[in-house]
């Protein structure tokens, strides 16, 4: 049974003086988005070459809905064997599907694209079930955003001379092949929509592992490949767990692997395709950093911040889990966070008026406490609102560290939770020292009322994407990507596309 | 004189201020939270009227609308005010009389403003002395804006002291300020001359009330109260005239300054034709059935 305490521990002491009280005036009546819409089926199979098979594993597997603890439906599990046919599936897809004119593609693409927003509501309410996230993310978030990169690479499709030009005379950019793509379970349809919208726009044939924990919407996206005909075996969708994706991986019918997730298994995967003639792009964690300086608007630095950290509960890779604040304003600054996440409702994630959502699962709660309890063991101050947490499923209040040092492990671990680091800075050199100062690079957020500052700070940022007075921002045209340990490759806009053409005539492959 | 380094005040991010406005404005109030609020939202109300056309008799229907908004049912409040010009508050003071809504004038020169001090410091005294129990000022746009601040201020300490016990609301007409910066520093200027409400717009220039410029006004004198224990009310005005935008402006109040400003002592709407909506919205509410219209008197 997943259990966080019920009330806060270790509340800090609020300052003495005014205070100002929440709540007990005009409380909100549940506002429960309806589950209706979404059909849920007890057994889900594996999606090969257009249609759904049982696996040859014979096994199914699970889901759970995380704010309840309770089973969704049953997921095929699928084996080195289903993995096998998956790629073939994709090998036999790939001839056919690279020979349509970038026109003829495009036309697919825009077809998935208005599909999914035809029915955005059932895919953002599947996705909250399936994930816990809050309904006004998904609905708001994750499903415009997964929609956009169809239409966005709908776009390049016939374009890709002009994206790359500079192939040798009379040669186009062509695919890379049969693509194996592996995403993370925290935006389970977005991350989809990353990987597939590109390669099928660069004429490559996927197999798409979904995260053993949220594979409902990658299945369901599965229909709508269905209903705009895509050709057979262009998109292959295979469930299962580490497993799976190791046999995917391994698989030698593969041109190129993709992969978001954590650092560890980005690491497995590029040992296990070193020595081979495979592409490899990688997404992985992150321990980024807010800038917040004495200058800063600071009201909207805290929404900010509070957008940062506690958007998606804290399970995004880019996470703003670190905050540097210049000392002459941290009280202040930290008084006025205390105070906004008082207000953070936090609770059933179909109510519309809810902000956080439950945590995604128990292996992620427990991965969440065990690193809190090292933060207060460690001497940091811990700061959690009021806030009573559903008795079912799996949560955590937000959380706030205060005189957080460099060496802390909560300043050099990801959490992947709601959980936010703050520390100090003096001058601006020390802030870029600190906020370098980790094994990661995926983002920064640099919050000041000065345009030279945001240049400056900006250059001396080893991260691959800065913000400037806003963080967690995502466009299908901007490329999202790490520096370090936070992977390699970029997703989105021309720089992603480059990662599924093959330049002929240019010296290097991928 | 107050020195200039008085007004400083620290900057606004536009952007990330109307993306909280907007975050906050997907709140979905319903059922009994939804009319809890519009009850609030009566209550809260300077039914208002403003106009070269008014005349003794259009004031005297208002305020009857005012006492009563519903008739026909009890559990319907009065509203908080109703505003005119400084000629018609006596007549006003008798049509409310014996009841709780108060009489607000404007006055300096609304709504340009741009009149000799001693007139503007007259017109705030006969309004009193007719009877008005609170002054809608509006303050120097042009002196503000060619950064004349402490005069700004002056003024609105003079209009205070003229006020004797009567409420001064001050109205910074932020559609004319242009920048959140300068609202911002409207703001301060406003609570350092004496405010005892901080009002957004005349009603006269387009764009009148919008959601971030009073939500930037509410973290204001949350801060001011935070940081000196004094309460200051706010006043959205002008081009409100939904159930869901009045709803959406009470989510602001109570997530931005919480429980103690969701009353009509802090909190007011000026408006004139959200009233009717309002009802209506209740009488769906109790009945579940859509009202028409013509359901209700149109004053």
């Amino acid at each position: 049974m997943a259990k966080t305490e019920k009330k806060a521990r270790g509340k800090r002491a609020q300052p003495k003086g005014p205070a100002l009280q929440f709540g007990g005036k005009w409380a909100y009546a549940p506002a429960p988005e309806s589950t209706d819409v979404v059909t849920l089926r007890e057994r889900y199979d594996l999606f090969v070459g257009g249609s759904f098979v049982r696996p040859k594993s014979r096994r199914w597997f699970p889901t759970v809905n995380p704010a309840t603890g309770h089973s969704l439906a049953e997921v095929a599990y699928a084996n080195a064997a289903d993995v096998d046919l998956a790629v073939q599936a994709a090998k036999k897809a790939l001839p056919g599907w690279r020979k349509l004119s970038g026109d003829d593609r495009a036309r697919y693409l825009f077809r998935i694209a208005r599909i999914l927003l035809e029915r955005a509501r059932e895919f953002a309410v599947l996705e909250t079930m399936d994930n816990g996230k809050p309904i006004k993310e998904t609905r708001d978030v994750d499903v415009p955003l997964a929609a956009q990169h169809f239409f966005h690479h709908a776009g390049w499709a016939d374009k890709l001379e002009l994206l790359f030009p500079g192939a040798a005379a009379g040669q186009k950019p062509e695919p890379v092949g049969v693509v194996g793509q592996i995403i993370p379970w925290n935006f389970p349809l977005l991350m989809a929509a990353w990987k597939v919208a590109p390669a099928l726009a660069g004429g490559n044939t996927v197999v798409l592992k979904p995260a053993e924990t949220s594979p409902l919407t990658a299945l369901l996206l599965c229909e709508v490949f269905q209903q705009a005909e895509l050709p057979p075996g262009v998109v292959n969708v295979i469930t299962g767990d580490g497993a799976t994706g190791k046999a995917l991986v391994e698989h030698p019918g593969l041109d190129k692997v993709a992969f978001t997730g954590s650092t560890e298994v980005g690491k497995q995967i590029q040992a296990a395709v070193a020595g081979r003639k495979v592409d490899l792009t990688l997404e992985l964690g992150g321990k980024a950093a807010h800038l917040v300086f004495e200058d800063a608007a600071l009201d909207q630095a805290v929404e900010g911040v509070v957008r940062g950290i506690f958007f998606n509960q804290g399970h995004v890779c880019c996470a703003g889990s670190r905050l540097l604040v210049q000392e002459s304003v941290h009280d202040t600054f930290v008084q006025k966070l205390q105070r906004r996440m008082a207000r953070i409702r936090v609770g059933d994630p179909l109510d519309k008026n809810t902000d956080m959502g439950a945590i995604h699962s128990q292996a992620q709660l427990a991965r969440i406490q065990e690193l809190v309890q090292a933060g207060v063991d460690e001497g940091a101050e811990l700061f959690q609102p009021a806030c009573s947490l559903p008795r079912h499923g799996y949560w955590f209040a937000p959380t706030m560290f205060t005189g957080v040092t460099q060496s802390h492990r909560i300043s050099r671990e990801e959490i992947f939770g709601p959980v936010l680091s703050v520390s100090t800075f003096r001058t601006p050199d020390e802030a870029v020292q600190k906020a370098n100062d980790t094994s990661y690079g995926l983002s920064a957020g640099i919050w000041t009322d000065k345009g030279a500052r945001i240049l400056w700070v900006a250059e001396r940022m080893r991260a691959g994407v800065v913000w400037n007075n806003t963080f967690n921002r995502f466009d299908a045209a901007s490329p999202f990507g790490g520096f370090k340990e936070s992977g390699f490759g970029r997703e989105g806009g021309r720089q992603g596309m480059r990662a599924y053409v093959r330049m002929p005539g240019a010296l290097l492959p991928g | 004189m107050v020195s200039q380094s008085a007004f400083r005040v620290p900057p606004v991010d536009a952007v990330a201020l109307e993306t909280r406005a907007q975050d906050l404005a997907t709140r979905s109030i319903k059922q009994a939270a939804k009319a809890e609020g519009l009850r609030m939202a009566i209550a809260m109300m300077d039914l208002t009227t403003l106009e070269g056309m008014d005349t003794p008799g259009k004031v005297r229907q208002l305020c009857q609308k005012a006492r009563r908004p519903l008739p026909s049912r009890s559990d319907v409040p009065g509203c908080a005010a109703v505003c005119v010009y400084p000629d018609l508050v006596e007549v006003a003071v008798d049509a409310v009389a014996g009841s709780a809504v108060q009489v607000a004038s404007v006055a300096t020169g609304f709504p340009a403003g741009r009149t000799d001090r001693r007139t503007k410091l007259r017109e705030v005294e006969l309004a009193v002395k007719a009877g008005a129990t609170e002054i809608d000022m509006v303050i120097d746009r042009g002196a503000f804006l060619s950064g004349r601040h402490a005069l700004v201020h002056d003024e609105i300490a003079a209009v205070k002291q003229a006020c004797g016990d009567a409420h001064l609301k001050v109205i910074l007409e932020t559609g004319e300020l242009k920048t959140y910066d300068n609202v911002r520093r409207a703001c301060q200027i406003a609570l350092l001359g004496g405010a005892d409400f901080l009002k957004t717009s005349t009603g006269k220039v387009s764009p009148a009330s919008t959601p971030p410029v009073v939500l930037l006004m509410l973290e204001v004198v949350r801060d001011w109260f935070l940081d000196t224990g004094h309460m200051v009310g706010v006043k959205a005005a002008g081009g409100i005239r939904t159930s869901k935008d009045a709803l959406r402006y009470l989510v602001m109040v109570a997530e931005t300054c919480g429980d103690a400003w969701l009353s009509p002592q802090w909190f007011r709407f000026g408006a004139s034709s959200l009233l009717n909506d309002v009802l209506m919205q209740l009488e769906r509410l109790r009945t579940g059935r859509y009202q028409r219209p013509t359901d209700f008197s149109s004053d």
